[in-house]
């Protein structure tokens, strides 16, 4: 969420986050195992084969369509799912493998922040327990007063009123709701959260307010995001990378000003044509890429490049290669057999 | 001559629930002439649901329209028979909604839900022309294969597929004045895109009127002829959608456009709107965005403000614009 100043320059940007690799994220697959509307055994594959590096300090932003396994690979990565192959090295260690005990103390590290705050939160326990809650799991309060001190301390720092602490989730709005969510996260000292859809939910007139808040609190705690979305405008100005997902697969990632200004995969150039504009003279101006159909059925997705059949540059390679996820200019990744040629 | 297709005046919509009354529609007026687009946004439970289905005659218990009026060319829609309400519902008027499955009936076939539309538009009508009519409805919004089609359920339709359904639906009694309430709201961009394409394509073909309420500024920039934005209840501005968006008046407006991502200022904190939504059973006394407001004044706490016309055609409710004002006044929240 950079207000970094080193960040506005590329070179020096890269090079420096280059050396502090946070999350190595490796050949990961999720699949699903599940009874098709026919009551055959199918396989859905969430998540297929990804790879990529997420470093320290930055938000990388992850976007796609429903279903497209947003959701799927910030929980694999967190192992709230076990996942079906692949590694997730956290700081130097292979968490895939670890055991019970070990991993609580990287569960420690990495957060999750959900799209609903309500549904996410006990409705029976007040604001304290919800935070004291997370505080007692690992031990962090060394007694009821500092228990008590600490909750408070992290109340006013998520922008809620200390008063609030007795008060049930169902008292507080959907944006009060969400800095709740925000404080349990933070409570456990993470050094990584997963904010899967943080503002989804939320009215329009609240959303800056929370993205505010997330920002700050990157900045204050040192902490590194994986922020999934499906709103780019949001996403552009949250996001140091954005890496785009379609059926399971990255299709492109690379800095956000660059995905912007030069998406070099078709499907990331009509997802971002897509984006309605908050601005009539260009709204009513510009011409979009309409993209035929829908997203095809996990279940039982295209041949080749997943994307070929609304793609409108297939070619007969398409139908029969799967394209290579691989890098064209620094640091800017793509699959497509045609990537910078289009 | 009829200028006007659509004029409501000073209507006003309440529920009357154990809690209380909820005041959801407080006094709105405006008109829409045939075959513009009228863009409604405002936060949620800000009254534009309410206030287009009034339109339609869909409030019921615990809900009543305690004051104003309708008149949809040139006929005042409260003072409707039951027949002629029904036959206004649907042939002069037709709404789509943000879940299809609300209108769609998952037990019957595609085929026939259009084909009560059309039933309902002009009577009796034989099995072949049903048909050809059908498909045509299907073939306009975009449908492939659409007789396979016409024999499925709505299960085996994917969301943005039910919503292509429900718009030919909407179009079977061609209707002058389509509402459209977040009808893209639950779909993914890329098919959001392609449901915009189809109604501004329809629109265009048949010249009917729309009113589209949508919480995305993005949508109504791109859509939309006029646009009303609402606060609590109430409609604080009302413009052209280029004045709206190049000089807007209201402090809701202006906070709600100062606090949209762009790109341009990456890097720079976003400009919030400050406080939480309304509730509307404890509405303030003074003007509803008053404990939200960076430029409040003393008398914006107790007393409502009035509407004001500025040379470029918006309407605003807001003491700022009254000419008598002096400059002085007390501000009470920072700015
Ligand atoms: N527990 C599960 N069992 C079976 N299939 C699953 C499970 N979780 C996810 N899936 C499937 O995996 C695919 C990816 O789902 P996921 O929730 O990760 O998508 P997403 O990108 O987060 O979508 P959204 O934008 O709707 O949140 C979908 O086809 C989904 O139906
Ligand atoms: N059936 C109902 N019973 C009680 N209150 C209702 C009902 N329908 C709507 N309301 C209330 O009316 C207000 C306006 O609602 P609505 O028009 O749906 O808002 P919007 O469409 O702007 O989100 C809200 O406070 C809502 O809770
Ligand atoms: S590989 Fe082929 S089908 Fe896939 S995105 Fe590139 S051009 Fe389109
Ligand atoms: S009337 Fe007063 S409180 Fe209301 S919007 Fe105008 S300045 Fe703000
Ligand atoms: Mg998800
Ligand atoms: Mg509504």
């Amino acid at each position: 969420m950079a207000n970094n100043e080193s960040k506005t320059s590329p070179s020096g940007y890269n090079s420096a986050r280059k050396q502090d690799v946070l999350i190595e994220v490796k050949n990961l697959k999720q699949y699903f195992n599940i009874k098709s509307s026919l009551g055959k055994k199918a396989t859905v594959k969430a998540v297929d084969d990804v790879t990529f590096n997420i470093y320290k300090g930055e938000t990388l932003g992850l976007v796609g369509e429903s279903g497209s396994g947003k959701t799927t690979l910030g929980r694999s990565i967190l192992r709230i799912y076990e996942p079906t192959a692949g590694r997730v090295i956290f700081s130097g260690v292979d968490i895939t493998k670890l055991k019970k005990g070990k991993l609580l103390h990287y569960r420690k590290k990495m957060q999750y922040i959900f799209q609903d705050p309500y549904a996410s939160l006990d409705p029976r326990m007040t604001v304290s327990d919800i935070v004291g809650e997370a505080l007692d799991i690992h031990k962090l309060a060394t007694s009821k007063k500092d228990r008590a001190e600490k909750i408070r301390e992290l109340l006013k720092l998520v922008g809620l009123n200390t008063e609030h602490a007795s008060r049930y989730p169902h008292e507080f709005s959907g944006g009060q709701r969400q800095r709740i969510g925000i404080a349990r996260a933070i409570a456990v000292e993470p050094e990584f959260i997963v904010c899967d859809e943080p503002v989804s939910a939320l009215d329009v007139s609240i959303r800056a307010q929370i993205i505010n808040t997330l920002e700050e609190m990157q900045e204050r705690l040192n902490l590194t995001y994986l922020f999934i979305s499906h709103d780019l405008g949001v996403v552009r100005h949250t996001c140091d990378r954005v890496g785009v997902m379609y059926l399971g697969h990255i299709v492109e990632l690379v800095e956000s000003e660059e995905l912007y200004k030069n998406p070099l995969h078709p499907y990331t150039q009509a997802l971002l044509t897509a984006i309605p504009e908050p601005d009539p003279e260009v709204a009513k101006k510009r011409n979009r890429i309409i993209l035929k159909g829908e997203i095809p059925s996990p279940v039982n997705p295209p041949s080749g490049c997943k994307f070929r059949t609304r793609c409108p540059f297939a070619k007969d390679i398409c139908k029969k290669e799967i394209p290579e996820f691989k890098e064209h200019g620094s640091g800017h990744y793509v699959a497509c057999h045609f990537a910078g040629k289009l | 001559m009829n200028k006007e297709l659509l004029k409501i005046n000073d209507l006003k919509v309440s529920f009357f629930t154990p809690a209380g009354e909820v005041k959801a529609v407080n006094g709105i007026s405006y008109s829409l002439e045939p075959g513009k687009v009228l863009g409604i946004v405002g936060e949620s439970g800000s009254g534009k649901s309410v206030s287009s289905y009034s339109i339609m005659g869909l409030i019921d218990k615990p809900g009543k329209i305690v004051g104003g009026s309708i008149v949809f060319d040139g006929k005042d829609v409260s003072t409707m028979t039951k027949a002629e309400r029904l036959n206004f519902a649907g042939n002069e008027v037709a709404m789509i909604f943000q879940d299809p499955m609300t209108c769609l009936n998952p037990v019957f076939t595609i085929g026939n839900q259009i084909a009560e539309s059309l039933i309902h538009k002009y009577g009796k009508i034989s099995k072949e022309e049903l048909k050809k009519r059908s498909i045509e409805l299907l073939t306009l919004v975009g449908i492939n294969e659409p007789e396979k089609r016409l024999a499925q359920y709505p299960h085996e339709f994917s969301g943005g597929m039910r919503q292509r359904v429900m718009i030919a639906m909407a179009l079977a009694g061609s209707p002058k004045l389509l509402i459209a309430d977040e009808p893209t709201t639950a779909l993914d961009v890329t098919i959001q895109a392609q449901i915009l394409e189809l109604l501004k394509d329809i629109q265009k073909k048949t010249g009917m009127a729309i009113i589209l309420i949508t919480h995305d500024l993005g949508i109504v920039a791109d859509m939309a002829d006029d646009i009303i934005v609402m606060y609590g209840g109430k409609i604080v501005e009302q413009g052209s959608v280029y004045s709206i968006f190049n000089s807007p008046r209201h402090p809701y407006t202006k906070g709600l456009l100062r606090s949209l991502p762009d790109l341009n200022k990456k890097g720079e904190k976003l400009i919030p709107i400050q406080g939480n939504p309304i509730d509307l059973l404890n509405l303030p006394k003074g003007c509803s965005f008053a404990p939200r407001c960076g430029n409040c004044m003393k008398v914006c706490i107790n007393h409502m403000p009035e509407e004001y016309s500025t040379e470029d055609g918006h309407r605003v409710s807001c003491w700022l614009y009254d000419s008598r004002a002096n400059n002085n006044a007390e501000v009470k929240n920072n700015g």
